[in-house]
């Protein structure tokens, strides 16, 4: 059963479109993340599903209940805020209960759920502080603990990690992880830093001006973007990108860009590759070998090292190919020299072919 | 190299110049500046603690020979403001009668408007804001007529209640702009967090957003009572004749053109009336640059 339906969503602010007939189904404790620039309506759409903003169509449904009409607070929603939002003038305690106290719970169940919450987020040392006497993680925690005492079905976190250090970051970004496990709740969760949607997500929405580019599981979404935008926006240190054409080269499909031939043999196009078309071809730093010697023919050439970049597991070396700086994740265990000759190898199957005009997937 | 001679290389923290040219230059003109705007207190004060001969002989800036507090007390108690001999304190009384529910009432009204204008924008509040705004920049001389007609047909003119009614609505445009701007600054994520929590209007008024706006109630404080201590045109128009506040007291006792000009009396008298707003800004002049600096930033 579905958790959060979004039908036919659109959201305009005079005459500006902002959200673009949005479709999604979120599964029963899924964790689908939604992931894209600054201005791709990632927040606009969470903000949505909340209840704080009304939308112009569509609806919105939370367990089977067409909420698109609620206020925030009967949705069964909780949500988590990038500037963790805690209510300065209150200790923890009274943070984590002012919404069960406005709800008119009883004060055994209001001691009980916190006393829970804590528990699951270890902040039950800090229920007598006020949010200016913790620091980011600790805030951020209890950010968390105002959403768990709810009780509710759906999480929503607006960037939650994005005020922390990367330090801090990557800790709670396991916590998270390590929460929904526990809890099995479904959440939706809006950040900008692919790194932890990939290691988040069931599902990955990518987004860009209002509209969804890609939905689907973190490898799916890395290894088989479907657009230019989707490959270009994933991945760390981005995708290579080569403008050429095909050409038929004894009957099977061969890239060429300028003096560069690269077989597509090994390549799965999602239609017939016709002769002639202008394409994109992509692929990431680590889909590429670089050797001392030729490799075998069809799929390797020669290139000039321009740079190495160590970063301490893996270099990154940029290479001049065919007019254009490209980057390839080699071992660190061999430093490489500006003007050495290096030769490639492709591994045209990892690799993604787009549309020059388009800039759909082939 | 001795250590001595290796002091002479710059190290450490850079020797502070106490007396450069230009904190010279600057100091001077404070100084100036400062002398200007005191002298007139000082010659107030001066000549308010003198009797009248010592004052007629004329040296304003000569200190009393003989310090008399009588003329403080002739101001306060019975000094004569046009047919009444009871001095200034009528005024004083009337004065906040006055500011006190005024002040109360026009924060409270003004604060709901700011805060609802900045979180709970409707269709049109833009305009509305808008309009308000526009509002502080007609002259009040333009609004005066209609306005006594309105009073007098409520039956409120030359009442207690008709004058606070006036203070309060021309309170409005300038205390909802500083409470609008006070609250667009604070974080919306903590209206949002509140709105999912399920508080409505008037709890997230009182229990989230007040609590934090003690500095922009403060700097709402001293801009009304200041202003409404120092009017005049309001009082006199609006207040009646048994109601007129201290301003219109001071007036009538400084301008009255029978028998001798008593000038102590009379700097007394006006001392006395500047006391109000002089120890507001005393007291929570700090608070004020804060509040307006932070009403004044976003908008």
């Amino acid at each position: 059963m579905h958790s959060v339906l979004i039908k036919d969503l659109s959201l305009n602010f005079g005459s500006i479109s902002v959200l673009k007939n949005l479709n999604i189904e979120v599964a029963d404790g899924e964790f689908l993340v939604l992931l894209g620039p600054s201005g791709c309506g990632k927040s606009t759409l969470l903000n949505c599903i909340a209840g704080l903003l009304d939308i112009s169509d569509g609806q919105i449904f939370i367990k089977g209940k067409n909420v698109t009409w609620e206020e925030p607070k009967d949705r069964g929603i909780g949500m988590v805020f990038q500037s963790y939002a805690l209510y300065p003038q209150m200790t923890v305690e009274k943070n984590l209960s002012f919404g069960l106290r406005v709800a008119g719970l009883p004060a055994a169940e209001i001691q009980k759920r916190i006393a829970h919450a804590a528990e699951i987020l270890q902040i039950g040392p800090l229920l007598n502080r006020k949010p200016a006497e913790l620091s980011g993680g600790q805030r951020q925690r209890v950010a968390i603990g105002r959403a768990l005492v709810r009780d509710v079905d759906v999480f929503l976190f607006d960037e939650p990690l994005s005020n922390l250090d990367a330090k801090l970051r990557s800790e709670l970004r396991v916590e998270i992880k390590r929460l929904h496990h526990k809890l099995a709740n479904t959440m939706i969760y809006v950040t900008h830093d692919q790194i932890e949607a990939l290691t988040l997500a069931d599902r990955i929405a990518v987004m860009k001006g209002g509209l969804i580019q890609q939905l689907d599981d973190p490898l799916t979404i890395y290894n088989r973007p479907r657009n230019l935008f989707v490959a270009s926006f994933i991945g760390s240190p981005a995708m290579n990108f080569l403008k050429g054409e095909i050409v038929d080269k004894d009957g099977s499909p061969v890239f060429r860009a300028a003096d560069l031939d690269i077989s597509l043999a090994a390549y799965r196009p999602q239609q017939r590759l016709a002769p002639g078309h202008a394409v994109i071809f992509g692929f990431r730093p680590e889909h590429i070998a670089i050797s001392g010697q030729a490799g075998p023919a069809g799929c390797s050439c020669e290139a000039i090292v321009d740079l190495d970049e160590p970063m301490g597991a893996d270099s990154l070396v940029w290479l001049k190919v065919a007019g254009k700086a490209i980057s390839v994740r080699v071992d660190s265990g061999r430093r490489y020299q500006p003007g050495e000759k290096v030769f490639l190898t492709f591994n045209p199957a990892m690799a993604s072919l787009f549309d020059a005009v388009t800039e759909n997937r082939l | 190299m001795n250590s001595s001679l290796s002091g002479a290389e710059p190290r450490g923290s850079r020797p502070k110049r106490f007396l450069s040219p230009a904190s010279i230059m600057i100091y001077s003109i404070l100084f100036i500046a400062a002398v200007y705007y005191l002298i007139p207190l000082y010659v107030m004060v001066m000549t308010s603690l003198k009797g009248m001969p010592e004052i007629r002989l004329g040296n304003i800036f000569s200190p009393p020979v003989e310090v008399t507090f009588q003329p403080w007390a002739t101001a306060w108690n019975s000094a004569c403001t046009g047919l009444y001999c009871e001095g200034i304190k009528v005024g004083f009384f009337n004065s906040m009668k006055i500011l006190v529910p005024s002040v109360i009432l026009s924060i409270i009204i003004a604060s709901v408007n700011g805060y609802a204008l900045a979180n709970w924008r409707f269709k049109g509040s833009e305009l509305f804001f808008t309009t308000l705004i526009f509002g502080a920049f007609i002259p009040y001389q333009v609004m005066l007529y209609p306005l006594v007609i309105i009073t007098r047909n409520l039956g409120i003119f030359g009442t207690l209640t008709g004058v606070i009614v006036i203070h309060t609505i021309f309170g409005m445009p300038i205390l909802t702009l500083l409470f609008r701007n006070y609250f667009v600054s604070l974080p919306p994520e903590l209206f949002k967090a509140a709105r999912v929590d399920g508080a409505g209007f008037w709890r997230i008024f009182l229990q989230i957003m007040l609590p934090m706006s003690l500095p922009i109630f403060v700097v709402a404080v001293i801009l009304q009572v200041t202003g409404i201590w120092n009017d005049f045109l309001f009082g006199v128009i609006f207040a009646g004749t048994k109601n007129f506040p201290m301003t219109v007291q001071l007036n009538n006792i400084v301008n009255s053109t029978q028998g001798v000009k008593e000038y102590n009396v009379n700097m007394a008298a006006t001392i006395l009336t500047g006391a109000v707003p002089l120890l507001v800004y005393f007291f929570s002049g700090k608070y004020f640059v804060r509040g307006i600096a932070a009403g004044a930033v976003k908008g």
